[in-house]
């Protein structure tokens, strides 16, 4: 817990704009998210959450202002901030012709783990996420669920001090979104910053103490879960997501 | 050098999974080499080995027909089958069918008399300049009735030309064999000797065949050593259905993304995909080479001939592969879908092959076409390994083509690097 006083992320007059669109998706955006904090950030669709996730992982460049993750900055990405993250994408990203032992040997390598390092972290894993069993078998013909958790399990290989989760449990069933968001608070005690976006809103609220609500490119609420349900006087995030983004489509 | 080996090891075992990479890139090249060698064998040894099948039908009166005949014969490249019953002109079409010939010569019935005039003709006239008496002389033109010669559809252009050329040469030979028995009957007033007529049937200056190698080699090319290196490098550019695929499925998974994600930089995964399918390629070399020298021979096929320069053979392998592979890479980068680099990738490797003289020889094309063949990376290659497989050349004979390659190979490495960070994904 060494880092609990120093910001996660940092975000200042942060500008973005896709090519070729007119107007920034983001423009002179801020926000503080503190380290060991579970924090959610949640809107509608097209409201710019993926994109926020792409732009502190480093993945999407932006025009002005700046991102800074433990201190430091993300931009130049010159890859000395990946060690302190873990991404899970909202695809499965990872080889499906591999096995699981054979796709962490790999990331593994990539995160800058050694072998035996990798041994260790992979064990501990696959029992913790229950791949154990199929440890060696073809990622093509697991099922949905099994392919979450090892998605899951790449991103926290090295023991990043913050990750970012994208729809983490979409496609699964009950059982693997509860071993999922157990093992997240688990790793939350342990000191990890979880960054966290979804669609599941009452998965949400068990996991998250702080939230962010974006609506096209903006914050719209940002505070402790509770004292905006107080404040809003709703009773669930539901209902707070409703009374401050409404009812109509948004893609 | 540890995340080096954890990716090549990676990609390898991708490339092992995948099934129909894996006969696109062994199987199918080695069938292609196979037939393709096969079929232009068979067309060689038909045109130098066996013997074309002729149908002559001869409606001459007079004996010139009867001595064009035996001058064709003379050749020796075509089976004669004679018309015993003077066919018609119409029927010659139908007559070749029945025969199973691809090619038939009607002679005139006035072919000697022709001759003859034509001959008397030309005899008065040189005595005349000669300023030695001349006796009659038809002073009118004498233009001999053409002889016809019939050719099945299928038979290509060229063919048709070489085969005008020698029945040309035979035709000239009894010309001028009436021309000079004229003259001397003319001079002697007797008719020449049969040995001295015999003479200008038989005697003809022959003609010596030297394969023009480099380094004073004359090994004679063979359909063997034409075809194994030009559908070698064929095979190395079809790594483009593998490799291209794989690059594209690892965009749309989303591993690409992570591994950005991630404190290794990219050009280690494009290093190891090129090690890995370079390796490829350098074994699809050695598996159709050693088939074309131990298979082919079993098969009645040549045996192919393995340049004395072992270290020239091995860097163009080598720089081929390299090229195959980025080309691969490059589609791979650009395609959005695995369909699209599958499809553009393998119609592009045929129109490169086309333009880069793998299907037409390079000296055989039009001269609009000299400019994109030297585009072509498969041009290249095949200069590089005709240069040693046909010429028997050293490195310092190619090392043009080499350089060349390594050149167009360095603009598309350029170009997946604009690519990746145009796509973000570098």
């Amino acid at each position: 817990m060494a880092f609990m006083n120093t910001l996660a992320v940092h975000i200042e007059n942060l500008s973005f704009r896709y090519p070729g669109q007119n107007h920034p998706l983001f423009n002179q955006f801020n926000l503080d998210i503190g380290s060991g904090e579970r924090f959610g950030l949640f809107g509608p669709n097209g409201a710019g959450k993926t994109t926020l996730m792409h732009l502190m992982t480093g993945l999407l460049p932006y025009m002005s202002g700046e991102i800074s993750l433990l201190g430091k900055k993300v931009r130049p990405h010159d890859k000395t901030i990946n060690p302190l993250f873990g991404f899970v994408p909202q695809d499965f990203s990872f080889y499906q012709e591999l096995s699981p032992v054979e796709n962490l040997e790999f990331f593994g390598a990539w995160s800058g783990l050694s072998k035996s390092a990798i041994r260790k972290r992979m064990t501990e894993l696959f029992f913790t996420l229950g791949l154990e069993e199929v440890r060696n078998k073809q990622v093509r013909k697991f099922s949905g669920g099994m392919k979450r958790r090892l998605n899951l399990s790449i991103a926290v290989l090295h023991e990043p001090q913050i990750l970012f989760l994208d729809e983490p449990t979409v496609g699964v069933d009950v059982q693997t979104r509860h071993a999922i968001m157990d093992y997240l608070k688990e790793l939350n005690k342990k000191g990890t910053t979880l960054i966290y976006t979804s669609h599941q809103l009452r998965e949400a609220e068990d996991l998250c103490e702080k939230i962010a609500l974006i609506d096209e490119g903006r914050i719209i609420a940002h505070d402790h879960l509770n004292t905006l349900l107080t404040s809003h006087t709703q009773d669930g995030l539901e209902g707070l997501y409703i009374s401050l983004t409404g009812k109509s489509y948004r893609d | 050098m540890f995340k080096l080996w954890a990716t090549i090891k990676k990609d390898f075992r991708l490339l092992v999974r995948d099934r129909a990479g894996l006969l696109s890139m062994f199987v199918m090249p080695i069938i292609l080499v196979m037939v393709i060698t096969s079929v232009q064998n068979s067309t060689f040894e038909l045109v130098n080995n066996n013997k074309i099948g002729l149908l002559i039908c001869n409606r001459d009166t007079g004996e010139a027909g009867q001595q064009l005949i035996g001058a064709i014969e003379k050749i020796g490249m075509f089976r004669l089958v004679t018309d015993k019953e003077k066919i018609g002109e119409d029927q010659m079409a139908e007559a070749m069918h029945d025969k199973d010939v691809k090619l038939a010569i009607g002679i005139p019935e006035d072919f000697s008399a022709r001759i003859s005039a034509k001959a008397k003709q030309v005899s008065a006239q040189a005595l005349k300049g000669l300023g030695l008496p001349e006796e009659e002389g038809d002073s009118s033109g004498i233009s001999p009735s053409p002889v016809t010669l019939y050719f099945h559809p299928v038979l290509q252009p060229s063919f048709r030309q070489s085969v005008r050329g020698v029945l040309n040469s035979t035709l000239q030979l009894v010309e001028s064999k009436y021309i000079v028995n004229d003259l001397y009957f003319r001079i002697h007033e007797k008719d020449i000797p049969d040995s001295l007529d015999n003479q200008i049937l038989n005697n003809q200056v022959p003609i010596r065949e030297v394969a023009a190698g480099r380094n004073g080699s004359s090994h004679i090319p063979n359909a063997t050593q034409h075809n194994v290196p030009a559908w070698t490098i064929f095979a190395m550019f079809f790594i483009v259905v593998s490799l291209g695929g794989s690059v594209v499925r690892e965009k749309q998974n989303g591993s690409f993304l992570r591994l950005k994600t991630l404190p290794t930089h990219f050009q280690l995964a494009l290093l190891s995909k090129q090690i890995v399918y370079i390796s490829v390629t350098l074994l699809q070399a050695t598996v159709i080479f050693s088939i074309g020298v131990w298979i082919f021979p079993y098969m009645g096929l040549p045996e192919l001939h393995i340049p004395g320069d072992f270290i020239a053979l091995l860097l163009v392998t080598l720089v081929c592969g390299w090229c195959a592979a980025s080309f691969a890479i490059l589609i791979g980068v650009f395609a959005e879908t695995q369909e699209q680099a599958n499809g553009f990738g393998s119609v592009s490797i045929v129109i490169l092959a086309a333009i880069g003289g793998l299907l037409v020889p390079s000296f055989a094309m039009p001269a609009s076409f000299s400019i994109p063949m030297k585009i072509s990376p498969l041009h290249w290659c095949l200069e590089s390994y005709y240069g040693l497989f046909l010429e028997d050349g050293r490195l310092k004979d190619i090392i043009v083509n080499i350089l060349s390659l390594l050149a167009i190979t360095m603009l598309m490495q350029i170009i997946i690097f604009i690519g990746l960070k145009r796509k973000n994904l570098i």
